[in-house]
């Protein structure tokens, strides 16, 4: 492993987060609660779509072969995809799209501040422009976890069952394999290992003042920097990759 | 063949004036978008940075750069992508910001937001001056824009978020 390949595959890990979350919440545009909901979850979208661009641009350019950031995001299997499972859970109803919102965007917040310290001068460049982007995410996720689990009833019923269901694929966000680790060495990677307790911390403070509980610990599923996914991304790609499949190189 | 005779002030000063897509009142220099111009052998480099990682205007604003160059008589140029330094709303000039407000956009009225948590900040109404404003949504009609109303003109305005 070179550190030109290494970094590649970061990229692309990186990429395909931003490009798969980006496709997820475009799935709600025309179908927001409220108008200015679904303004904001297209906003959130756009910003993710911007952010895989330039990652799997970025990713391309190491590759050296050639390919555009469209080739990397449309002409891979399953397999080579490595986006968090968490983020290619379907949407489910509001509450739970804001409780997968407010998982991650911790967690990115968390992640690109330390990112942004990387000696990659690529990838800091681009945890600098996310981590002002990645601050409304959060912001607008916290927003909407009070009003939800410190809501109804069945707001904060429902709030609570987003959390549950998906708590199952955070421990994932904080695993470190060979490649991590062998950037890491290189001060080119992050350390999630090092940001899970802030992590919870951070979660654990939200969710006590919107009245809601930390979900309890349970079996991790992980898998996806293996290209091991849930069931749902193929659904996904099937969707998002039909143009390109079907006609190669179609452009307009 | 037309012979071109331009230094990059020149070049510089033929571009500065392109305005933003989205908010044609302002240019991109003023905006802080166009950040540099280079002559490399016979090829004019032009770098600029987009305001938000996925915003949609940068393609157009290539456009618009190659082809006034070209009307000019500069056939071979490249624009290039920075994302460093990371664009802020810190670059808006008071005279931008001026021309953002006549246009009924509040301008961002402090500099760069380190805390995370800004709801307090006071918006002022650009139609009646009013400090009696309130946020709809911190997402409005594109990236750098939040969404506010004046409860005393009952109108609603676009914020130009400070970045």
């Amino acid at each position: 492993m070179t550190t030109k390949d290494a970094t590649y595959n970061y990229a692309i890990r990186l990429g395909d987060n931003a490009l798969i979350l980006g496709h997820r919440l475009s799935e709600l545009c025309s179908k927001g609660p409220i108008l200015e909901e679904d303004l904001a979850l297209t906003n959130v979208a756009l910003d993710m779509i911007g952010r895989a661009q330039a990652l799997l641009k970025y990713a391309a350019e190491l590759e050296g072969k050639g390919h555009t950031e469209d080739d990397i995001a449309y002409r891979r299997a399953e397999i080579n995809y490595h986006n968090h499972l968490l983020i290619e859970q379907p949407n489910g109803d509001f509450a739970h799209t804001i409780a997968r919102q407010l998982y991650l965007s911790v967690f990115e917040y968390l992640f690109f501040t330390e990112l942004e310290k990387s000696k990659d001068a690529t990838l800091a460049a681009i945890a600098s422009k996310t981590i002002k982007e990645v601050k409304y995410h959060m912001q607008h996720a916290i927003d909407w976890s009070l009003r939800l689990g410190d809501g109804t009833a069945e707001s904060h019923k429902r709030m609570q069952k987003g959390l549950n269901d998906l708590w199952m694929y955070t421990g994932e966000l904080f695993e470190m394999d060979v490649l991590d680790t062998y950037l890491l060495h290189q001060h080119i990677a992050v350390d999630t290992i090092a940001l899970k307790a802030k992590w919870q911390s951070e979660i654990e403070k939200i969710l006590r003042e919107a009245t809601l509980t930390l979900p309890e610990d349970t079996y991790m599923q992980t898998g996806s920097k293996k290209g091991i996914h849930t069931e749902n991304l193929g659904h996904i790609l099937s969707e998002m990759q039909y143009l390109q499949r079907a006609y190669p190189d179609a452009k307009w | 063949m037309v012979t071109v005779d331009l230094n990059t002030q020149d070049v510089y000063n033929l571009i500065a004036g392109i305005p933003d897509p989205e908010i044609p009142v302002i240019t991109i220099k003023d905006l802080g978008i166009l950040r540099d111009v280079k002559l490399v052998d016979d090829t004019c480099i032009v770098t600029i940075t987009p305001t938000y990682t996925a915003c949609p205007a940068m393609g157009m604003i290539e456009g618009q750069i190659k082809e006034i160059l070209s009307a000019h008589g500069i056939d071979k140029v490249k624009v290039e992508l920075t994302y460093t330094p990371a664009w802020t709303t810190d670059w808006l000039s008071q005279e931008a910001k001026a021309k953002l407000k006549n246009y009924g956009i509040a301008p961002p009225n402090h500099s760069s937001c380190s805390k995370l948590f800004s709801t307090a900040e006071v918006v002022i109404c650009p139609q009646c001056n009013s400090k009696h404003t309130t946020l709809i949504s911190r997402f409005g009609s594109t990236a750098c824009k939040a969404l506010y109303k004046c409860e005393d003109c009952k109108e609603t305005f676009d914020l130009f978020k400070c970045h």
